[in-house]
């Protein structure tokens, strides 16, 4: 009973799942209004898609080239300026730069597009045009990232484990008062925030964004290099006795993850609506460093559901700990700020007692989900009768 | 000698902070020399006891609050090896790590909590912020006293390590892990010293660095966690007096810059240093060589 499905059922369940997914997010958006309660999963919808992005990348580095990186949230930082300062309205530079006489940069490049695109096609073309001119200073913040990683990763990547760590969480540091500095205030606002930049409006924006750019990672790990930096990651030395040049690949696999935290971070100025450097400390790489751990280090399919599932429990399902009573009784214990401890203590037990996370180094795949739900009715039956092992249940499924 | 006298403040605002970023560098570097493990939690056991002073201190007398203080934090500080460290010690190098950054989230968080993310005021100590008046310079009493206290206590410290049997065991241990346990060393009980030792040196170093500021908030341990780190590895991680010389560098360094009008670096220029010393001398000042075997 051996049902395999071949490559070409695999994609179509994977496209079609992908569309219905964009479809639901879509039909939702248009349904379900905006005061009710489950306007929420917009929220971690567009936040949980941008973090999968980051954290992803992230993975890339930790889990699949074994370096330990610390630098995420600066190259996030990088990302978010670039968009921020490239997309701020002509019209509104005045009051946003009100310290530095309107700041240096005086023009806005999705309106450049949004004009032009609009006095060719009318008002569809406006929104077009705004459309494609944020996608250009997305991808220019994602190439500064990269750019910025390239002359870190040039000292840097010759460390080992924890001093990386530290070096890079010291650059992040870095760069973060860098963009604090008055002296550049006409660019980066000093540590004033930048805000009404141009931003999306639907939902649907971020979570296509995220998944380009995360196919593109898993097409990236799947490659030769991705075969290379997993070999680094097992055996340095072996991969070097093997002919991989290991900086060059450490570099490359360095300026990718920024390249994509990069665009993760101007994604994320989008979702805020304004920026300002004071939150991307060292924190913020903290908690995507433990989105990978509990997705499982080397899934990414694992940092995915991660950071969904962290998202929602930080931003939503853990809510009720904060609002004083549960199950209509009333706990003096539950004011604001304690959902985050219970939250950091499941943290804790999943990094102590569940180190391989959820996903563990496995990825989702078609097979596996088919296989468990064909066994899942004789698990279940199976439940109860503890002298059966494993092994004989899967045996009976065969 | 007018260079001298208009930096004087910062100088000596850099030795008092360098004598505190001493305290907490050792916990990290011995923690670092004995179980290869950066103690992100470390940072944070630090503002956790600078809280637990401004709440003690509410309702018990100052006598009575610092000594409760200490014993707090070294209670805590080995509770953490054991639920979070201990588990892990024969996991992945990397696992250990994430846990103590878990840690790290923990605690913070608890803080959160704890504070309502408000700034909570330090209680004034009244012997320790007095002020005082050094070469024409005003300064608080804590100033003068931190880099003094320091040097006993990292004095004493080092007596310790060198002459007694449980020095002796600690310095095997960081030498080499298995062979230690092998001679009949119970490594538990000299990592629980460790971490005593150092959860005790952050307790004071808290106690002296808070007096000098106005408040402790949930994320006022990170900062200071770091520089100390730095400190450790400037110094080559693993050895003591290589710490606190990194701290005093570090601490009058920074000052120094803030004196300059560069606040806004003061906190970059450590990892600046972090980096150049690190491309230069891997090791740090005393540290030893590390060479890989394959």
């Amino acid at each position: 009973m051996n049902r395999e499905i071949s490559k070409k059922q695999r994609n179509i369940l994977t496209a079609s799942a992908c569309l219905i997914v964009l479809l639901l997010v879509y039909l939702g958006n248009m349904l379900i209004p905006p005061t009710s309660g489950m306007s929420m999963m917009f929220t971690v919808l567009e936040k949980g898609a941008i973090y999968a992005l980051v954290a992803v990348s992230m993975n890339l580095l930790n889990g699949f080239t074994g370096l330990f990186s610390l630098g995420q949230a600066g190259f996030m930082l990088i990302g978010a300026y670039t968009y921020a300062v490239l997309s701020i309205p002509a019209a509104s530079r005045d009051s946003v730069y009100q310290y530095f006489d309107g700041g240096l940069i005086k023009f806005s490049i999705p309106e450049i597009f949004s004009n032009a695109l609009g006095s060719m096609l009318g008002e569809t073309g406006a929104v077009i045009g705004e459309y494609i001119g944020m996608l250009i200073p997305m991808i220019l913040a994602g190439i500064l990232a990269a750019i910025v990683a390239f002359l870190i990763g040039i000292p840097v990547l010759r460390l080992k484990s924890d001093y990386l760590a530290i070096a890079t969480l010291g650059f992040a540091e870095i760069l973060r008062a860098f963009f604090q500095w008055n002296a550049l205030g006409s660019i980066t606002n000093g540590s004033n925030i930048l805000r009404s930049f141009s931003t999306y409006s639907t939902p649907l924006f971020p979570v296509i964004i995220s998944g380009i750019c995360i196919v593109f990672i898993i097409l990236l790990i799947n490659s030769s290099y991705g075969r290379a930096f997993k070999a680094i990651r097992d055996d340095e030395i072996a991969a070097e006795a093997m002919g991989v040049n290991l900086f060059r690949h450490k570099q490359w696999s360095f300026v990718i993850s920024s390249f994509f935290a990069g665009i993760g971070g101007a994604l994320l100025a989008m979702f805020q609506n304004s920026i300002a450097s004071t939150p991307f400390t060292s924190n913020m790489t903290y908690e995507l460093l433990l989105i990978v751990v509990i997705g499982g280090i080397g899934s990414v399919t694992g940092s995915i559901i991660g950071s969904f599932l962290f998202v929602a429990c930080s931003e939503w399902w853990l809510r009720f700990l904060d609002a004083g009573s549960f199950l209509g009784m009333d706990f003096a214990f539950m004011r604001p700020g304690f959902r985050k401890v219970v939250f950091a203590v499941i943290i804790m037990l999943i990094v102590l007692f569940y180190r391989q996370g959820i996903m563990g180094t496995k990825e989702f795949s078609w097979n596996g989900f088919i296989v468990f739900f064909r066994n899942l009715p004789l698990k279940i039956k199976n439940l109860g009768k503890k002298h059966k092992k494993n092994t004989d249940i899967e045996k009976e499924a065969r | 000698m007018n260079f001298m006298v208009e930096n004087l403040p910062y100088l000596l605002a850099g030795i008092s902070v360098g004598g505190q970023y001493a305290l907490i560098a050792i916990g990290y570097t011995m923690v670092y020399g004995i179980l290869r493990l950066i103690n992100f939690a470390h940072g944070d056991m630090f503002m956790v006891a600078g809280l637990m002073m401004v709440y003690l201190a509410a309702d018990l007398p100052l006598y009575l609050s610092v000594p409760v203080v200490i014993i707090l934090t070294v209670f805590l500080g080995v509770m953490i090896e054991k639920v979070a460290y201990r588990p892990l010690r024969t996991a992945p190098r990397m696992s250990i790590m994430i846990s103590a950054i878990g840690v790290s989230y923990l605690l913070q968080n608890a803080a959160l909590y704890a504070t309502g993310g408000l700034t909570q005021t330090y209680p004034d100590i009244p012997w320790l912020s007095q002020t005082v008046e050094i070469f024409g310079a005003n300064t608080k009493m804590v100033t003068v006293i931190t880099p003094v206290l320091t040097l006993i206590l990292v004095i004493g410290l080092v007596m310790l390590i060198k002459h007694t049997k449980i020095g002796m065991a600690m310095r095997a241990v960081s030498r080499d892990f298995e062979t230690s346990q092998l001679m009949g060393i119970d490594i538990n009980r000299i990592i629980t010293v460790t971490f005593i030792i150092g959860s005790f040196l952050a307790a004071i170093g808290s106690v002296l660095y808070f007096t000098n500021y106005t408040g402790v908030m949930p994320t006022s341990g990170a900062m200071p966690g770091l520089k100390a780190f730095v400190a450790a590895v400037f110094g080559g991680i693993g050895s003591i007096p290589g710490a606190v010389i990194g701290a005093f560098v570090i601490g009058i360094c920074e000052n120094i810059i803030k004196g300059l009008g560069w606040t806004t670096f003061s906190n970059a220029f450590t990892f600046v240093l972090l980096i150049v010393i690190l491309m230069v001398k891997p090791t740090g000042l005393f540290g030893e060589k590390n060479i890989d075997k394959v």
